[in-house]
């Protein structure tokens, strides 16, 4: 028997793993897809809200205010991507002032540093591509940008570095009560653990409902968005958001870390039991393409290099569901956004419920330190030499847009959780996530996948079980 | 790292003409640069024949016509670095370069030739909606799956775009036993050869239907089939939706000049082409930086590649060698008109071309048009003049222009290419 199985690993099941590998205890976290970040994770803003949204008093209020200030210090001693870039909440219509104002008290109430009201001649100074309706805004100095999948993979390296277990492609069917825990039963036989944690993303509800009586309802709330290439970086500073008002609810305008720029969500709500929709829409890129020119003008939407949408795990009351629910089953859901911002203080809490469930004691030998893959774009001359002399894998470029090399593509297959597949490969390394959306390193990437990995070309996914690339060989069905 | 004088960056037939005929031209250091492991470009994918009617008179495989320019660099003894990927690319000539064997080098060359090709436009460009399966391809990695790889990327096909690698891929796919659904079109009119079209397609029983898209793509692991619909001008009409079912989606929706090392070294680009702007001498605005080949604009045949490559070749040659133009040199500008999208070069200095000298304008049309001429003015005074029956923005057009007849003009500031009724 497991002492914990953590169900889903997306951003918070991962930061759970993460935090309760502190302690000594057998860790096992389930993932119905092949690969962290399958879920919400990968398909967001990929912002860190400063935390002036959410209603004062909210768990949610309280979590990303903390998460938000433990990333900083999170992004080092994990290594991912994460820039402080400040945040903007623009005001377009002086008649909306009362609502812009209320968001400042909120975030002041909410505990957020530095919030300040700026008129437009400061705003201007700030952002000179903001729209020319913009009259004044909220600014958040400590607003930030962070590599949802960088985070993912660096929580769930620390959490498998410090014994951590990771089982994939594992649908949970069922939970069993049995003495001292639960029976897991999954597509992939039965599992047995002291403490389950529901973070199940938009399946929470799912997962929640198995054993409890207080139903659930978590609303797959589609979001679509543009992601445009890394020559648009700049066009925008800080994260660049609408105050709703007069002119509707607009979409943010944002710098990824890694220099490109994202546009979007729209926010549609779909069935309950359509859990999978991350089809984006005609409907919904108009939207966002309409939308995105309120607050920010000249979206230079010509250099969208693609589009994509993913699904936020609403839920009616509109804050996270975090807490033992029956005997040793700690929900972990209805974690919609600020979800990814809350992620550090998500981990911590969960983490902290379990704990005191089990009475876990320190485990002395952890280390919270990991290293991501080398960058060698971010070394010198002299430094990238003498990396290609100790491995020449790092000579040989496989993605031309994004410059990855062969090394750094290797190293995310060998890594725990490592790469298997096309998508794997891509959100570690950044391979194929350039302006010509992997058509050149695709079949390379393929080659070393296969040759690292011991498999059959035939086998190679672009993202798990039923994806798979190739269908045969030349004229086999003649 | 041993320095040579002029550095080609790519191997591809724009790479190795240039190289070919730079060496002709008296250059003794040459070094290609190609980021493959082999030199050929993209011709070594392309399997079917039909090249190397103009430069070679006879029909070739692209394999075929990349041989006869390899066996040229091999005779000269031109160097070469394989696998060799050309990191940055300053406006003072350095070019950085990395490699297994010698790790990142630097090299500072008199001159560069730009000839890194071009790239397919991929899925997420078009702003298709729908899921991100498995089975989306663009033609070219397709067929290099197919043609160099013996791997079957699908057994259902749908291709979207009639570019010349859709329709050489719609025949490709035929052949190696897979059932190719449709060809759409967003335009009125293909964008490739009619040749293609009618080898391609219609030798095929392939229906190619104009003037639609792709309006959803179904299937969230892999594509399970994708909707297509018609357009009216680009916007899809509502009710004309048909559904395909497919394991495939190929798509030939153009081709982007790849100048990601121009723009580092400050070269300044066409929006229209999105290459360099380049004078009758293919040089760019930094001296000692030439382009040719579809890196410069895109290219319907490689023999005129190869042609144009060549004389960047014997260009930067010239100006290796010394031959350095005065910079105060006056310009006439190319003006376009009339239909005329483009023309390489944008620009002719008549002081710089030898008397007996003739200048080569390429350019592509902007939309089908019947029974037109394409004429060339300095001034009241015609230049060229040349019937067209039919012109198609999926063909190149060349006028040949006398430095002579430029000359006499070179007190105008600009030239004008147009279309008009014949």
């Amino acid at each position: 028997m497991h002492d914990i199985i953590v169900i889903g690993a997306g951003v918070s099941g991962c930061a759970v793993a993460r935090e309760l590998s502190r302690k000594k205890a057998d860790i096992l976290v389930v993932e119905r897809e092949e690969d962290v970040c399958c879920g919400t994770t990968k398909a967001n803003s990929a912002i860190v809200h400063a935390g002036y949204d959410a209603a004062n008093g909210s768990l949610m209020a309280k979590l990303n205010v903390e998460g938000s200030r433990i990333m900083p210090e999170l992004s080092k001693e994990l290594d991912f991507h994460y820039i402080q870039n400040g945040s903007l909440v623009v005001m377009l219509s002086e008649e909306d002032r009362p609502n812009l104002v209320k968001l400042y008290e909120n975030g002041v109430k909410n505990g957020v540093e530095g919030l300040r009201i700026i008129e437009r001649e400061e705003l201007v100074a700030m952002e000179p591509n903001i729209s020319d309706a913009a009259v004044a805004a909220l600014y958040a100095p400590t607003g930030g940008i962070v590599c949802p999948f960088g985070l993912t993979f660096a929580l769930a390296e620390n959490a498998a570095k410090n014994g951590a277990k990771f089982k994939f492609d594992t649908v949970v069917t069922g939970l069993t009560k049995i003495d001292g825990g639960w029976v897991v039963h999954t597509n992939q036989g039965d599992l047995e653990a002291k403490v389950v944690v529901n973070a199940a993303g938009v399946y929470s509800d799912v997962i929640h409902n198995m054993v409890s009586d207080d139903r659930m309802t978590i609303t797959p709330r589609r979001g679509d968005y543009f992601l445009l290439d890394r020559t648009t970086g700049g066009h925008v500073k800080n994260t660049i958001f609408q105050l709703p008002g007069k002119f509707g609810k607009g979409v943010l305008v944002a710098p990824t870390v890694h220099g490109n720029t994202i546009v979007g969500p729209t926010a549609i709500d779909m069935d309950q039991s359509r859990k999978e929709a991350t089809n984006t829409t005609k409907d919904g890129l108009d939207e966002v393409r309409e939308k995105c020119s309120l607050a920010v003008k000249n979206v230079p939407l010509r250099q969208v290099i693609t589009n994509f949408a993913g699904l936020r795990a609403h839920e009616a009351r509109h804050d996270f569901f975090i807490g033992e629910v029956c005997d040793g089953f700690v929900d972990c859901a209805a974690i919609e956004s600020p979800g990814l911002s809350s992620a550090p203080a998500i981990g911590r809490m969960v983490a902290g419920i379990v704990t005191d469930i089990l009475g876990l004691e320190d485990d002395p030998t952890f280390d919270g330190t990991r290293k991501g893959i080398v960058d060698p774009k971010a070394l010198s001359f002299e430094e990238r030499v003498k990396l290609i002399k100790e491995n020449p894998a790092y000579g040989t470029v496989i993605c031309r847009c994004e410059t990855i090399t062969e090394g750094e593509i290797i190293d995310a297959i060998r890594r725990v959780p490592g790469a298997k597949s096309l998508d794997g490969v891509k959100r570690r390394t950044r391979a194929g996530m350039g302006r010509c959306q992997g058509g050149f390193c695709s079949p390379r990437v393929m080659e070393i996948l296969a040759r690292e990995r011991g498999v059959d070309m035939n086998d190679i996914t672009k993202a798990g079980h039923g994806s798979e690339l190739i269908v045969g060989i030349n004229k086999d069905r003649i | 790292m041993k320095e040579y004088e002029l550095v080609i960056i790519g191997g591809g037939p724009a790479g190795l003409a240039a190289a070919v005929a730079a060496r002709k031209a008296g250059i003794q250091d040459i070094l290609i640069l190609e980021r493959d492991n082999e030199l050929g470009g993209i011709l070594n994918q392309c399997i079917h024949n039909g090249f190397g009617l103009h430069t070679f008179k006879e029909e070739l495989t692209g394999p075929e016509y990349a041989g006869r320019f390899i066996q040229q660099v091999e005779e000269l003894g031109i160097p070469y670095k394989l696998g060799t990927m050309v990191m940055d690319l300053a406006a003072d000539k350095t070019v950085t370069a990395m490699n297994r064997e010698d790790g990142l080098f630097q090299l500072h060359p008199k001159a560069v030739i730009l000839a890194m090709g071009c790239r397919e436009r991929p899925r997420g460009a078009l702003s298709i909606p729908g899921y991100r399966p498995a089975g989306i391809y663009t033609a070219g990695t397709a067929q290099r799956l197919v043609n160099m790889e013996g791997f079957m990327p699908g057994r259902k096909v749908v291709i979207l775009g009639s570019g010349d690698i859709g329709l050489i891929m719609a025949r490709r796919m035929t052949l190696e036993g897979a059932e190719v659904k449709v060809v759409a079109e967003l335009m009125p009119y293909s964008g490739g050869l009619k040749r293609n079209i009618v080898q391609c397609l219609d030798d095929y029983g392939i229906p190619l239907k104009l003037s639609h898209t792709v309006v959803d793509i179904k299937g969230k692991k892999r594509v399970e089939g994708i909707t297509l619909a018609q357009v009216d001008g680009f916007k899809p009409i509502p009710g004309t939706e048909e559904f395909y079912e497919c394991d495939t989606l190929l798509l030939s929706c153009g081709l982007i000049p790849e100048n990601e090392l121009s723009r580092s070294a400050d070269v300044a680009l066409s929006p229209l082409t999105n290459g360099p702007l380049v004078g009758e001498d293919l040089q760019t605005n930094i001296p000692g930086i030439f382009a040719a080949g579809n890196v410069l604009h895109v290219h319907d045949l490689v023999d005129f590649v190869s042609e144009e490559a060549a004389a960047a070749g014997r260009h930067a040659a010239a100006y290796i060698q010394g031959g350095c133009m005065s910079e105060e040199a006056k310009e006439l500008k190319v003006v376009c008109e009339g239909g005329v999208r483009y023309s390489v070069p944008v620009r002719i200095c008549p002081d710089h071309l030898a008397d007996d000298a003739l200048v080569t304008l390429r350019f592509r049309v902007a939309n089908v048009y019947k029974n037109k001429k394409i004429v060339v003015y300095a001034g009241e005074d015609v230049l060229f003049s040349k019937k067209r029956p039919v012109l198609a923005p999926g063909e190149m057009e060349t006028v040949i222009l006398k430095a002579k007849a430029l000359k006499e003009h070179a007190d105008l500031d600009h030239i004008t290419v147009t279309l008009e009724e014949a």
